[in-house]
């Protein structure tokens, strides 16, 4: 009989420490398909985050570096241009690459690294229990949020994708989610585009994916689910917003 | 034979690193260290490396941190501020046993203070400047000549040792031009970089990294780190001394100072007074068994600092007791580099006392 779904041979197998309807686990599916996909497993060096996703090197079974919290993408630069012959992606989330990465998130994306970013927007710090971050919604409660986020005090969740898209280096950048059997095809057709741009030397890629964080969000994992599409896509929408060479 | 140049310290500093191997260069602008940036932006792209004129000083560190993880020889440069950004990303390449080297040449502070040659950044150089508990060496030239040679033992000593390496100057060894002997790297036996990325190729997994959870796995990391201090402090260790043997003060400071220090040595000797000078090159692996030795022979010890006090301490723990230690310091700021004839009148005082 027929194989029609396996795990992609760049994801190890073992168990995840993701909590139960973490989407972090779907994503590091489709992060690795994308490397299956271009055949590029074996010439691969990840950089690490700092969050919940810092155990990489646990998952992927490829070389990689573990960047302080926010670096990311300067590591990666130092790699890309120490290896340009290598694939090189950043795994981050959205504390580690929209407050304290800021800077570098930005820089590397307008000198035009040639490195893929991929950027797990879950509206919350998970790994310190469910802070505030600079994607929570305005009015969502979290636990240095406790009356809601106040736009005028707290500013307003801030749109990574669609602010990097106007970056004279970006070659690629998108927004999708794992919430739904539609929106993950999507999703894994976009990883697999954005990688190909670093295969084809063709500049930084960005691919932004809508999270849920069941645990700090304090919520099963279904509804946890339901809440991307309901209060997330409605003001994170999706899309593919810059693709260099297809305007 | 390499002919003589005359150049400034800081080139110095950026050619030694050139003739060491390296390619890879990630730095952002401050005074007085801006030479070095641009002459590796001339020189870099020609030599088929590297330059980036990063975002900032913290940018610029984990760009080494990348481009080292790679197993390249790599290098940033900055001063004091800059220095206090990168420490976190120091502190992170002692802890994934990165090497890489930084050179700081350092300026006068605290806060934004001002750009006169300053050596209030012992501490922070020397105590393990970031968070953990680490150390690197710190190499602490007094010449142009130095700045050259040092930074590239300073690439030798990242490789064996696996650690980022500080080379610690100020606007006196940066700015001045002296001769310079562009002398061909020296040839050492090093480590294969059997650890640094490159991507599977069909073998085993490799990954950098200073985070350890498993049971008892930091505080063995730690262990290993400490082992590896301690064979510098047997095996690095470097220092000078001039008219030591006989010298009943024994004046002792690092870099630019000792240069001072020197010429109100000479002075002193020709009005009869035995003094000489013991200059630590390495300031971490400090020289305390040879610094207490020829310190507790001569019986006192005069320390010397652009600071407040902070080398000092190092001696006093040096010659544990068993010496006299005194104390001239001069915390920076315009105008406030000792004259020899300052320093002089500071060594006749001493040599009165005894
Ligand atoms: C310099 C520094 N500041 C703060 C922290 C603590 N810290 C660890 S992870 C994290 C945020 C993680 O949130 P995010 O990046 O959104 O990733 P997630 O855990 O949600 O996947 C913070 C603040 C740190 N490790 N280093
Ligand atoms: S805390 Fe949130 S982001 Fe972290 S593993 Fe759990 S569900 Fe995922």
């Amino acid at each position: 009989m027929e194989q029609v779904f396996k795990r992609p041979v760049s994801l190890k197998d073992v168990q995840t420490h993701f909590c139960p309807g973490c989407h972090h686990g779907t994503i590091h599916r489709l992060v690795a398909d994308a490397m299956d996909f271009h055949g590029v497993q074996q010439e691969t060096i990840g950089v690490a985050s700092v969050g919940c996703s810092v155990f990489l090197y646990g998952y992927f079974d490829i070389d990689v570096v573990e960047a302080p919290h926010g670096r990311a993408s300067a590591v990666a630069t130092g790699v890309k241009r120490a290896r340009p012959d290598r694939f090189v992606f950043t795994y981050q989330g959205d504390g580690d690459l929209a407050a304290i990465g800021t800077a570098e998130i930005i820089h590397a994306a307008n000198r035009g690294e040639d490195i893929t970013v991929v950027f797990v927007n879950n509206t919350t710090y998970g790994m310190t229990g469910g802070q505030m971050a600079p994607t929570t919604l305005v009015g969502q409660k979290t636990s240095t949020s406790p009356y809601g986020r106040d736009r005028k005090k707290d500013g307003s969740p801030i749109k990574m994708a669609e602010l990097l898209a106007q970056l004279g280096g970006v070659a690629y950048s998108a927004r999708v989610a794992v919430d739904s059997p539609k929106n993950l095809i999507q999703a894994k057709k976009v990883m697999r585009e954005a990688f190909g741009y670093q295969a084809q030397g063709k500049g930084f890629s960005f691919v932004e994916v809508l999270s849920a964080c069941p645990t700090n969000w304090g919520m099963t994992p279904l509804k946890a689910n339901a809440r991307v599409g309901e209060e997330m896509i409605p003001y994170f929408q999706l899309g593919i917003f810059k693709q260099e060479g297809n305007e | 034979m390499s002919k003589r140049l005359f150049v400034k310290g800081n080139e110095a500093a950026a050619m030694g690193a050139l003739e060491a191997g390296c390619r890879y260069y990630f730095g952002y602008p401050i005074t007085p260290q801006s030479d070095i940036p641009e002459y590796l932006s001339r020189e870099l792209p020609g030599l088929g490396g590297e330059f980036i004129q990063a975002e900032s000083e913290v940018a610029s560190i984990n760009m080494l941190l990348g481009a080292s993880a790679c197993g390249k020889r790599a290098m940033t440069s900055s001063s004091s501020p800059g220095i206090s950004l990168k420490q976190e990303g120091i502190s992170y390449m002692a802890g994934s046993e990165l090497p890489g080297v930084i050179i700081n040449i350092s300026r006068s502070g605290p806060g934004l203070g001002g750009i006169d040659a300053s050596q209030s950044d012992y501490f922070q150089s020397v105590k393990g400047g970031g968070h953990g508990g680490y150390h690197i060496p710190v190499l602490a030239p007094n010449s142009v000549q130095e700045m050259y040679d040092l930074t590239m033992h300073a690439f030798d000593l990242a490789d064996l040792y696996r650690t980022p390496v500080m080379v610690l100057g100020d606007s006196v060894v940066g700015q001045m031009k002296e001769a310079l002997v562009p002398n061909p790297r020296p040839q050492r036996e090093l480590p294969e970089k059997d650890w640094a990325v490159r991507g599977k190729g069909g073998g085993e997994q490799r990954v950098v990294k200073s985070l350890f959870l498993g049971d008892g796995e930091l505080e063995a990391h730690n262990w290993k780190l400490h082992a590896k201090y301690q064979v510098m402090k047997e095996k690095e260790v470097m220092y000078e001394t001039y008219l030591a043997d006989d010298a009943e003060l024994l004046v002792t400071g690092f870099g630019s100072v000792s240069r001072i220090a020197q010429t109100a040595i000479a002075m002193a000797r020709e009005e009869g007074l035995k003094v000489g000078l013991f200059r630590p090159i390495t300031l971490f692996p400090f020289p305390e068994k040879a610094l207490a030795e020829a310190g507790i022979r001569a019986g006192r010890v005069l320390v010397v600092e652009l600071n407040c006090g902070q080398m000092v301490e190092d001696v006093r723990l040096a010659v544990n007791g068993k010496a006299e230690v005194g104390f001239y310091g001069r915390p920076p700021g315009a105008g406030s580099l000792p004259s020899p004839e300052e320093l002089l009148d500071v060594i006749r005082k001493s040599c009165a006392r005894i």
